[in-house]
């Protein structure tokens, strides 16, 4: 039987495993003691528990434990990588590398760098939402201090060749920091590998508790450190003062081991059914995949339906929770910046629908978003204005259109 | 944002789709909005010359569920009214009927557009001067 509405927004959060809730619960009730109590069981218990977490999560990227750092999520850590490399290293230099399509909580970061005297360079990807290695070995400078990457991208599901990255800035001797809030816990990540001096990640991307997320911050080759954004008791080896949620951090810990043992079955899983639905979606005359389709994350598809508004289209299909880029659904007016920087047109980015497949996801479900999507599409061209033009043979861009 | 009993319905079931053959002279057809701002609306009206009540109207919109709705309320308020009547039609009428939020004022300010742009147009094919919008939108 299926149960609705379905959520295929697991890009913007997921559901909290029960395994996860279930690692969780002991220490709200019973094991509450603060992890940095040092004179007590209770707080020795919490500090086990949290060491423990710090393990697991070690070791779903290829870390020592003493090189992650809990923060309250992928926004605070991506905050701290960027701000406190810029203060660190202010004698070093000041330029900061990273893409017109990176996340807000890097964007706007680097935005109040700017006011504080840092050089950024944002620079654009190809239509497919790639940035070339090239590129960013053409931008780095002699005052360059960090490169910022994210890993794969939130709308579009696009992984940028972070590997090929972290090596050039190895060679280079730049620090790389990568956003791989969409990444950690969907595909291997494996910090030593790639190269990686500095990643932000957070628990409830991969089926774990809100509010707590991790930044790694690497200890040797070379050794990186950020100047703490927060005051205070000197937590987390000095760089996030604040009282550990450990409750949160367990159940961070227990969402990685789950994704370690489960991620390649699921990922294989989540592939099928991600291709299938988009394969029906784009038999749909007039529909676009947005973004490379080879390299990118299993779970997600950003499709445009030309001619049909997102919003509407959403309102159509009220039972299947996703995102679209339309302008409507923000208070902006503006469409998803992410796929203006493909150079797409407005247009194209106001039909977008995003789809984000996710680990209780089931075909029974893509078999009804699938029938679902593709006569709302139907209906909603049938009353546009647009579509009709189009079947008229009508170019679009010939019509003086008014604005308001 | 939840949407009002009102829009969901004309949303699921719109009033007087379709198209009118812009070629005759008794036929006004308002096309307003644009595509990169995620709004259009053809809005168009079937006037009778002899008596000047406007006796078909109809629309296509292409834009979120309080643009449709906005449209669909227009044709349905415009069918049997005289041109004049058609022109006291206020964007915050369409407003109120609907419950739309602030957000979705433009919808009904893109509607009552269409409503003059039909107007005019049917105006100029029979060698009437346009009607100056009175209002000023932001």
């Amino acid at each position: 039987m299926l149960k609705l509405p379905i959520y295929l927004d697991n890009n913007a959060t997921t559901q909290v495993d029960p395994r996860v809730f279930e690692a969780m619960t002991p220490y709200f009730l019973e094991a509450y003691g603060n992890a940095a109590s040092k004179s007590h069981p209770f707080g020795w218990k919490s500090e086990e528990a949290v060491d423990y977490a710090r393990e697991q999560i070690a070791a779903l990227i290829g870390s020592s434990e003493k090189e992650i750092i809990f923060t309250s999520g992928a926004t605070e850590s991506n905050n701290l990588a960027i701000k406190g490399v810029f203060e660190m290293y202010a004698s070093k230099g000041n330029h900061i590398i990273t893409l017109s399509t990176e996340h807000k909580a890097v964007l706007d970061t680097c935005k109040h760098l700017e006011k504080m005297g840092a050089e950024i360079t944002y620079l654009s990807v190809a239509e497919d939402g790639l940035i070339s290695v090239d590129a960013i070995a053409a931008a780095i400078k002699p005052n360059t201090i960090l490169v910022t990457v994210m890993y794969g991208n939130n709308e579009l599901g696009v992984l940028q060749p972070i590997r090929e990255i972290g090596a050039l800035c190895k060679e280079r001797g730049v620090l790389f920091h990568t956003d791989a809030t969409q990444a950690v816990g969907k595909i291997p990540v494996d910090v030593l590998a790639d190269h990686i001096d500095l990643m932000s990640f957070t628990a409830h991307k991969m089926y774990g508790p809100k509010g707590v997320g991790a930044l790694y911050v690497r200890r040797k080759n070379p050794r990186v450190k950020v100047t703490a954004q927060m005051d205070g008791g000197g937590h987390e080896r000095g760089m996030r003062s604040g009282t550990l949620n450990v409750p949160g951090i367990v159940g961070f810990g227990k969402a990685c081991e789950i994704a370690r043992l489960e991620m390649a079955e699921e990922s294989a899983r989540l592939m099928v059914m991600r291709d299938r639905l988009e394969t029906e979606l784009l038999k749909l005359e007039e529909s676009y995949l947005n973004g490379n389709k080879e390299h990118r994350l299993p779970h997600t598809s950003n499709i445009s339906f030309k001619y049909v508004e997102g919003e509407g289209l959403m309102m159509g299909i009220k039972d299947v929770a996703v995102s679209s880029g339309s302008a409507c659904t923000s208070a902006s007016l503006e469409p998803s910046y992410v796929l203006k920087s493909l150079g797409l047109d407005d247009e194209l980015a106001h039909s977008s629908l995003r789809f984000g497949l996710g680990r209780f996801t089931t075909d029974a479900e893509i078999d009804y978003t699938i029938k679902l999507v593709s006569e709302a599409v139907n209906k909603l061209r049938d009353m546009s204005p647009l579509w009709e033009m189009f079947k008229e043979g009508i170019d679009l861009k010939s019509i003086e259109w008014s604005e308001h | 944002m939840a949407y009002s009993d009102k829009v969901v319905d004309h949303y699921t079931n719109p009033r007087n789709i379709g198209t009118l053959d812009k070629s005759k002279t008794n036929v006004g057809t308002g096309l307003v909005g644009a595509p990169e701002c995620g709004d259009v609306m053809r809005l168009q009206i079937e006037v009778n010359h002899e008596t000047g009540i406007i006796e078909d109207a109809k629309f296509k919109t292409f834009g979120c569920g309080s643009a449709i709705a906005s449209s669909s309320l227009a044709t349905e308020w415009l069918k049997g009214k005289s041109i004049d009547e058609a022109l006291s039609i206020d964007n915050m009428e369409i407003v109120e009927e609907l419950a739309l939020p602030p957000v979705k004022i433009h919808c009904s300010v893109l509607a009552e557009d269409a409503i003059r742009s039909a107007i005019n147009d049917y105006r100029a094919k029979n060698g009437l001067e346009p009607i100056e919008s009175e209002k000023t939108h932001f």
